[in-house]
Protein backbone atom coordinates (compact mmCIF):
# COMPACT_ATOMS: atom_id res chain seq x y z
CA UNK A 1 0.00 0.00 0.00
CA UNK A 2 2.76 2.03 0.97
CA UNK A 3 4.75 1.62 -1.93
CA UNK A 4 1.68 2.71 -4.29
CA UNK A 5 1.01 5.87 -2.24
CA UNK A 6 4.74 6.62 -2.99
CA UNK A 7 4.59 5.29 -6.74
CA UNK A 8 1.70 7.81 -7.15
CA UNK A 9 3.10 10.58 -5.77
CA UNK A 10 6.65 10.22 -6.99
CA UNK A 11 4.97 10.58 -10.52
CA UNK A 12 2.54 13.56 -9.92
CA UNK A 13 5.22 15.64 -8.17
CA UNK A 14 7.21 15.00 -11.36
CA UNK A 15 10.82 16.01 -10.51
CA UNK A 16 12.81 13.00 -9.47
CA UNK A 17 12.84 12.52 -5.95
CA UNK A 18 14.89 9.28 -4.74
CA UNK A 19 12.64 6.70 -3.62
CA UNK A 20 13.47 6.76 -0.24
CA UNK A 21 13.41 10.75 0.43
CA UNK A 22 9.06 10.22 -0.09
CA UNK A 23 8.06 8.48 2.81
CA UNK A 24 7.73 12.20 4.82
CA UNK A 25 5.29 12.85 2.33
CA UNK A 26 3.53 10.18 2.76
CA UNK A 27 3.80 11.09 6.56
CA UNK A 28 2.35 14.78 5.82
CA UNK A 29 -0.59 13.19 4.21
CA UNK A 30 -1.80 10.80 7.27
CA UNK A 31 -1.50 14.19 9.56
CA UNK A 32 -3.87 15.41 6.87
CA UNK A 33 -6.43 12.61 7.23
CA UNK A 34 -6.79 12.44 10.92
CA UNK A 35 -6.87 15.96 10.40
CA UNK A 36 -9.85 15.93 8.87
CA UNK A 37 -11.81 13.01 10.29
CA UNK A 38 -11.19 15.29 13.69
CA UNK A 39 -13.06 18.23 11.98
CA UNK A 40 -16.41 16.05 11.74
CA UNK A 41 -15.92 15.87 15.72
CA UNK A 42 -14.89 19.28 15.92
CA UNK A 43 -17.75 20.46 13.79
CA UNK A 44 -20.05 18.11 15.75
CA UNK A 45 -19.25 19.20 19.17
CA UNK A 46 -20.03 22.80 17.93
CA UNK A 47 -23.15 21.75 16.66
CA UNK A 48 -24.20 20.43 19.98
CA UNK A 49 -23.14 23.95 21.73
CA UNK A 50 -25.14 25.45 19.34
CA UNK A 51 -27.94 23.04 20.27
CA UNK A 52 -27.12 24.82 23.73
CA UNK A 53 -27.88 27.85 22.44
CA UNK A 54 -31.13 27.13 21.55
CA UNK A 55 -31.98 24.94 24.39
CA UNK A 56 -31.77 28.06 26.03
CA UNK A 57 -33.69 30.24 23.85
CA UNK A 58 -36.37 27.28 24.21
CA UNK A 59 -36.51 27.60 27.83
CA UNK A 60 -36.71 31.17 27.75
CA UNK A 61 -39.66 31.20 25.50
CA UNK A 62 -41.18 28.63 27.36
CA UNK A 63 -41.21 30.69 30.52
CA UNK A 64 -42.12 33.66 28.99
CA UNK A 65 -44.51 32.58 26.22
CA UNK A 66 -47.67 33.37 28.53
CA UNK A 67 -46.66 36.75 29.29
CA UNK A 68 -49.11 38.55 26.84
CA UNK A 69 -48.49 41.64 28.66
CA UNK A 70 -52.26 42.19 27.43
CA UNK A 71 -51.07 42.25 24.14
CA UNK A 72 -52.17 39.76 21.39
CA UNK A 73 -51.85 35.82 21.86
CA UNK A 74 -50.42 33.26 19.48
CA UNK A 75 -53.42 32.02 18.56
CA UNK A 76 -54.19 35.51 17.22
CA UNK A 77 -51.09 35.93 15.41
CA UNK A 78 -49.86 32.32 13.93
CA UNK A 79 -50.70 32.16 10.61
CA UNK A 80 -50.42 28.28 10.39
CA UNK A 81 -50.52 27.73 7.06
CA UNK A 82 -48.06 29.94 6.35
CA UNK A 83 -45.81 28.17 8.94
CA UNK A 84 -46.48 24.90 6.99
CA UNK A 85 -45.48 26.39 3.73
CA UNK A 86 -42.16 27.59 5.29
CA UNK A 87 -41.74 23.90 7.00
CA UNK A 88 -42.11 22.55 3.95
CA UNK A 89 -39.37 24.78 2.31
CA UNK A 90 -36.85 23.74 5.15
CA UNK A 91 -37.57 20.49 4.63
CA UNK A 92 -37.44 20.45 0.74
CA UNK A 93 -34.07 22.12 1.03
CA UNK A 94 -32.84 19.27 3.50
CA UNK A 95 -33.58 16.39 0.78
CA UNK A 96 -32.03 18.64 -1.81
CA UNK A 97 -28.68 19.21 0.07
CA UNK A 98 -28.96 15.21 0.65
CA UNK A 99 -29.11 15.08 -3.06
CA UNK A 100 -25.72 17.34 -3.58
CA UNK A 101 -23.97 14.95 -1.00
CA UNK A 102 -24.75 11.65 -2.94
CA UNK A 103 -24.03 13.82 -6.60
CA UNK A 104 -20.94 14.63 -4.66
CA UNK A 105 -20.00 11.52 -3.32
CA UNK A 106 -20.02 10.03 -7.07
CA UNK A 107 -17.61 12.92 -8.10
CA UNK A 108 -20.05 14.78 -10.41
CA UNK A 109 -19.42 18.07 -9.96
CA UNK A 110 -22.44 20.40 -12.04
CA UNK A 111 -25.03 17.86 -10.04
CA UNK A 112 -23.96 18.83 -7.63
CA UNK A 113 -24.07 22.53 -8.04
CA UNK A 114 -26.85 21.93 -9.38
CA UNK A 115 -28.42 20.50 -5.96
CA UNK A 116 -26.91 22.81 -3.80
CA UNK A 117 -28.32 25.84 -6.04
CA UNK A 118 -31.53 24.45 -5.82
CA UNK A 119 -31.21 23.96 -1.52
CA UNK A 120 -29.86 27.67 -1.88
CA UNK A 121 -33.25 28.63 -3.18
CA UNK A 122 -35.29 26.62 -0.76
CA UNK A 123 -33.23 28.62 2.02
CA UNK A 124 -33.67 31.68 0.62
CA UNK A 125 -37.28 31.04 0.01
CA UNK A 126 -37.72 29.99 3.96
CA UNK A 127 -35.68 33.05 4.97
CA UNK A 128 -38.50 35.14 2.61
CA UNK A 129 -40.91 34.15 4.05
CA UNK A 130 -39.94 33.99 7.52
CA UNK A 131 -39.14 37.79 7.14
CA UNK A 132 -42.61 38.29 5.49
CA UNK A 133 -43.97 37.02 8.51
CA UNK A 134 -41.82 39.90 11.16
CA UNK A 135 -42.72 42.15 8.62
CA UNK A 136 -46.93 41.33 9.11
CA UNK A 137 -46.33 40.83 12.87
CA UNK A 138 -44.33 44.24 12.88
CA UNK A 139 -46.85 46.26 10.74
CA UNK A 140 -49.52 44.93 13.23
CA UNK A 141 -48.21 46.43 16.46
CA UNK A 142 -47.16 42.75 17.19
CA UNK A 143 -42.91 43.73 17.23
CA UNK A 144 -40.40 42.15 19.92
CA UNK A 145 -41.13 45.82 22.17
CA UNK A 146 -44.89 44.45 22.72
CA UNK A 147 -44.66 41.41 25.37
CA UNK A 148 -42.52 39.01 26.54
CA UNK A 149 -43.54 36.68 24.80
CA UNK A 150 -43.20 38.89 21.53
CA UNK A 151 -39.72 39.58 22.93
CA UNK A 152 -38.74 35.49 23.57
CA UNK A 153 -40.88 34.88 20.23
CA UNK A 154 -38.85 36.63 17.87
CA UNK A 155 -35.01 35.95 19.82
CA UNK A 156 -35.84 31.86 18.98
CA UNK A 157 -37.49 32.65 15.65
CA UNK A 158 -34.58 35.07 14.98
CA UNK A 159 -31.95 33.36 15.64
CA UNK A 160 -32.50 30.15 14.08
CA UNK A 161 -33.27 32.28 10.85
CA UNK A 162 -29.73 33.84 11.10
CA UNK A 163 -28.21 30.48 11.50
CA UNK A 164 -30.47 29.75 7.99
CA UNK A 165 -29.58 33.37 6.92
CA UNK A 166 -25.27 32.31 7.55
CA UNK A 167 -25.91 29.17 6.39
CA UNK A 168 -26.84 30.64 2.77
CA UNK A 169 -24.25 33.06 2.91
CA UNK A 170 -21.69 29.57 3.65
CA UNK A 171 -23.36 27.64 0.68
CA UNK A 172 -23.08 30.59 -1.62
CA UNK A 173 -18.98 30.12 -0.71
CA UNK A 174 -18.81 26.85 -1.55
CA UNK A 175 -20.41 27.03 -4.59
CA UNK A 176 -17.81 29.33 -5.33
CA UNK A 177 -15.10 27.36 -3.97
CA UNK A 178 -16.46 24.28 -5.85
CA UNK A 179 -16.55 26.34 -9.40
CA UNK A 180 -13.33 27.17 -9.04
CA UNK A 181 -11.32 24.27 -7.15
CA UNK A 182 -13.66 21.39 -8.29
CA UNK A 183 -14.66 18.49 -5.61
CA UNK A 184 -11.21 18.32 -3.97
CA UNK A 185 -10.83 16.91 -0.49
CA UNK A 186 -10.95 20.20 1.41
CA UNK A 187 -14.75 21.26 -0.43
CA UNK A 188 -16.12 17.51 0.37
CA UNK A 189 -14.92 18.01 3.84
CA UNK A 190 -16.79 21.80 3.75
CA UNK A 191 -19.85 20.46 2.41
CA UNK A 192 -19.55 17.75 4.58
CA UNK A 193 -19.65 20.60 7.35
CA UNK A 194 -22.30 22.44 5.85
CA UNK A 195 -24.20 19.56 5.24
CA UNK A 196 -24.06 18.87 9.06
CA UNK A 197 -25.33 22.43 10.26
CA UNK A 198 -28.14 22.49 7.49
CA UNK A 199 -29.98 19.24 8.48
CA UNK A 200 -29.29 20.55 12.23
CA UNK A 201 -31.15 23.58 11.44
CA UNK A 202 -34.00 21.81 10.11
CA UNK A 203 -33.82 19.56 13.67
CA UNK A 204 -33.76 22.84 15.54
CA UNK A 205 -36.87 23.92 13.26
CA UNK A 206 -39.18 20.82 13.96
CA UNK A 207 -38.51 21.98 17.68
CA UNK A 208 -39.67 25.81 16.85
CA UNK A 209 -42.56 24.70 14.65
CA UNK A 210 -44.14 22.47 17.20
CA UNK A 211 -43.21 23.97 20.16
CA UNK A 212 -43.97 27.45 19.23
CA UNK A 213 -46.20 27.75 16.53
CA UNK A 214 -48.33 24.61 17.09
CA UNK A 215 -48.42 24.90 20.85
CA UNK A 216 -49.24 29.02 20.79
CA UNK A 217 -52.56 27.68 18.60
CA UNK A 218 -53.86 24.90 20.83
CA UNK A 219 -53.25 27.73 23.95
CA UNK B 1 -2.10 2.46 8.36
CA UNK B 2 -5.91 2.34 7.68
CA UNK B 3 -6.21 3.69 4.14
CA UNK B 4 -6.25 0.06 2.89
CA UNK B 5 -9.73 -0.30 4.35
CA UNK B 6 -10.63 2.54 3.19
CA UNK B 7 -9.42 2.78 -0.66
CA UNK B 8 -11.44 0.20 -1.73
CA UNK B 9 -14.64 1.72 -0.25
CA UNK B 10 -14.02 4.82 -1.97
CA UNK B 11 -12.78 3.25 -5.07
CA UNK B 12 -15.81 4.65 -7.35
CA UNK B 13 -14.47 8.37 -6.42
CA UNK B 14 -10.98 7.88 -7.80
CA UNK B 15 -10.95 10.89 -10.91
CA UNK B 16 -7.06 12.07 -11.02
CA UNK B 17 -5.90 14.02 -7.74
CA UNK B 18 -3.43 11.03 -5.95
CA UNK B 19 -4.99 11.81 -2.09
CA UNK B 20 -8.61 12.33 -1.74
CA UNK B 21 -9.31 8.60 -0.82
CA UNK B 22 -8.90 9.35 2.88
CA UNK B 23 -8.98 12.93 2.34
CA UNK B 24 -12.06 12.85 4.23
CA UNK B 25 -13.45 9.39 5.16
CA UNK B 26 -11.35 7.65 7.55
CA UNK B 27 -13.87 7.08 10.67
CA UNK B 28 -17.13 7.16 9.47
CA UNK B 29 -18.61 10.96 10.20
CA UNK B 30 -22.02 11.50 10.82
CA UNK B 31 -23.26 13.57 7.83
CA UNK B 32 -23.15 12.74 3.92
CA UNK B 33 -20.69 10.02 3.41
CA UNK B 34 -22.93 7.17 4.34
CA UNK B 35 -26.31 8.07 3.30
CA UNK B 36 -27.38 6.69 0.04
CA UNK B 37 -30.29 7.65 -2.41
CA UNK B 38 -33.01 5.30 -0.61
CA UNK B 39 -32.37 6.47 2.78
CA UNK B 40 -32.62 9.64 1.93
CA UNK B 41 -35.65 9.39 0.58
CA UNK B 42 -36.86 6.92 3.47
CA UNK B 43 -35.86 10.18 5.97
CA UNK B 44 -37.78 12.34 3.70
CA UNK B 45 -40.93 10.77 3.89
CA UNK B 46 -40.80 9.91 7.11
CA UNK B 47 -40.51 13.80 7.70
CA UNK B 48 -43.16 14.38 5.55
CA UNK B 49 -45.50 12.64 7.69
CA UNK B 50 -44.38 13.37 10.80
CA UNK B 51 -44.78 16.97 9.85
CA UNK B 52 -48.09 16.74 8.00
CA UNK B 53 -49.22 15.00 10.87
CA UNK B 54 -49.40 17.29 13.76
CA UNK B 55 -50.18 20.27 11.54
CA UNK B 56 -53.30 18.25 10.79
CA UNK B 57 -54.17 17.61 14.43
CA UNK B 58 -53.60 21.25 15.13
CA UNK B 59 -55.56 22.61 12.12
CA UNK B 60 -58.37 20.69 12.15
CA UNK B 61 -58.85 20.15 16.09
CA UNK B 62 -59.37 17.03 15.98
CA UNK B 63 -58.54 15.69 19.61
CA UNK B 64 -59.00 17.53 22.32
CA UNK B 65 -55.94 20.09 23.19
CA UNK B 66 -54.35 17.77 26.27
CA UNK B 67 -54.21 15.28 23.86
CA UNK B 68 -52.91 17.28 21.02
CA UNK B 69 -50.07 18.92 22.89
CA UNK B 70 -48.83 15.13 24.12
CA UNK B 71 -49.23 13.59 20.77
CA UNK B 72 -47.51 16.55 18.68
CA UNK B 73 -44.38 16.76 21.09
CA UNK B 74 -44.20 12.74 20.98
CA UNK B 75 -43.93 12.95 17.19
CA UNK B 76 -41.77 16.09 16.98
CA UNK B 77 -39.10 13.27 19.30
CA UNK B 78 -40.05 10.72 16.68
CA UNK B 79 -39.03 13.46 14.19
CA UNK B 80 -36.18 14.51 15.27
CA UNK B 81 -34.72 11.49 15.71
CA UNK B 82 -35.47 10.16 11.94
CA UNK B 83 -33.17 13.40 11.08
CA UNK B 84 -30.81 12.10 13.13
CA UNK B 85 -30.32 8.49 11.91
CA UNK B 86 -31.71 9.39 8.33
CA UNK B 87 -30.24 12.91 7.32
CA UNK B 88 -26.76 13.60 9.87
CA UNK B 89 -25.83 9.75 9.66
CA UNK B 90 -25.83 9.25 13.60
CA UNK B 91 -25.48 6.41 14.99
CA UNK B 92 -23.05 4.82 18.01
CA UNK B 93 -20.10 4.34 15.44
CA UNK B 94 -19.46 7.14 14.48
CA UNK B 95 -16.25 8.36 15.63
CA UNK B 96 -15.61 5.85 17.60
CA UNK B 97 -18.79 6.60 19.68
CA UNK B 98 -17.79 10.32 20.53
CA UNK B 99 -20.10 11.98 18.78
CA UNK B 100 -22.60 10.09 20.03
CA UNK B 101 -21.29 10.60 23.67
CA UNK B 102 -21.33 14.29 23.00
CA UNK B 103 -25.18 13.95 21.92
CA UNK B 104 -26.07 12.27 24.92
CA UNK B 105 -24.32 14.68 26.98
CA UNK B 106 -26.66 17.82 25.38
CA UNK B 107 -29.28 16.17 25.40
CA UNK B 108 -29.16 15.69 29.33
CA UNK B 109 -27.80 19.16 29.79
CA UNK B 110 -30.53 20.24 27.31
CA UNK B 111 -33.21 18.15 29.34
CA UNK B 112 -32.21 19.48 32.80
CA UNK B 113 -31.82 23.12 32.12
CA UNK B 114 -35.23 22.92 30.10
CA UNK B 115 -37.32 20.75 32.14
CA UNK B 116 -35.83 23.00 35.63
CA UNK B 117 -35.88 26.22 33.89
CA UNK B 118 -39.70 25.47 33.46
CA UNK B 119 -40.10 23.76 36.37
CA UNK B 120 -38.81 26.68 38.75
CA UNK B 121 -40.34 29.36 36.96
CA UNK B 122 -43.90 27.96 36.59
CA UNK B 123 -43.60 27.56 40.99
CA UNK B 124 -41.95 30.96 41.22
CA UNK B 125 -44.33 32.84 39.43
CA UNK B 126 -47.09 30.48 40.91
CA UNK B 127 -45.98 31.79 44.73
CA UNK B 128 -45.22 34.75 44.30
CA UNK B 129 -48.29 36.38 42.10
CA UNK B 130 -51.58 34.77 43.02
CA UNK B 131 -53.56 37.40 41.97
CA UNK B 132 -52.23 37.76 38.51
CA UNK B 133 -54.31 34.62 37.46
CA UNK B 134 -54.98 35.75 33.83
CA UNK B 135 -51.77 34.75 32.20
CA UNK B 136 -49.67 33.18 35.11
CA UNK B 137 -51.91 30.26 35.26
CA UNK B 138 -51.49 28.88 32.02
CA UNK B 139 -47.45 27.78 31.93
CA UNK B 140 -46.84 24.86 29.85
Amino acid sequence: MTTTVEAMHGSHAGHDTPRDATPPVFYVRDEHAHEAASTALGFWIYLMSDCLIFAVLFATYGVLGTSYAAGPTPKELFDLPLVALNTSMLLLSSITYGFAMLAMEKGRTGQTQAWLFITLLFGLAFLGIELYEFAHLIHEGAGPGRSAFLSSFFTLVGTHGLHVTFGSVWLVTLMVQVARRGLIPANRRRLMCLSMFWHFLDVIWIGVFTFVYLMGALR
Amino acid sequence: MSTHAHSDHHAHQGHGHGDHGHGHDDHGHPAGAHGTFGSYMIGFVLSVILTVIPFWLVMNGTLDNATTTVVILALAVVQIIVHMVYFLHMNGRVEGGWSMLAMIFTIIVVFIMFSGSLWVMYHLNYNMMPGMTHDMSKMP
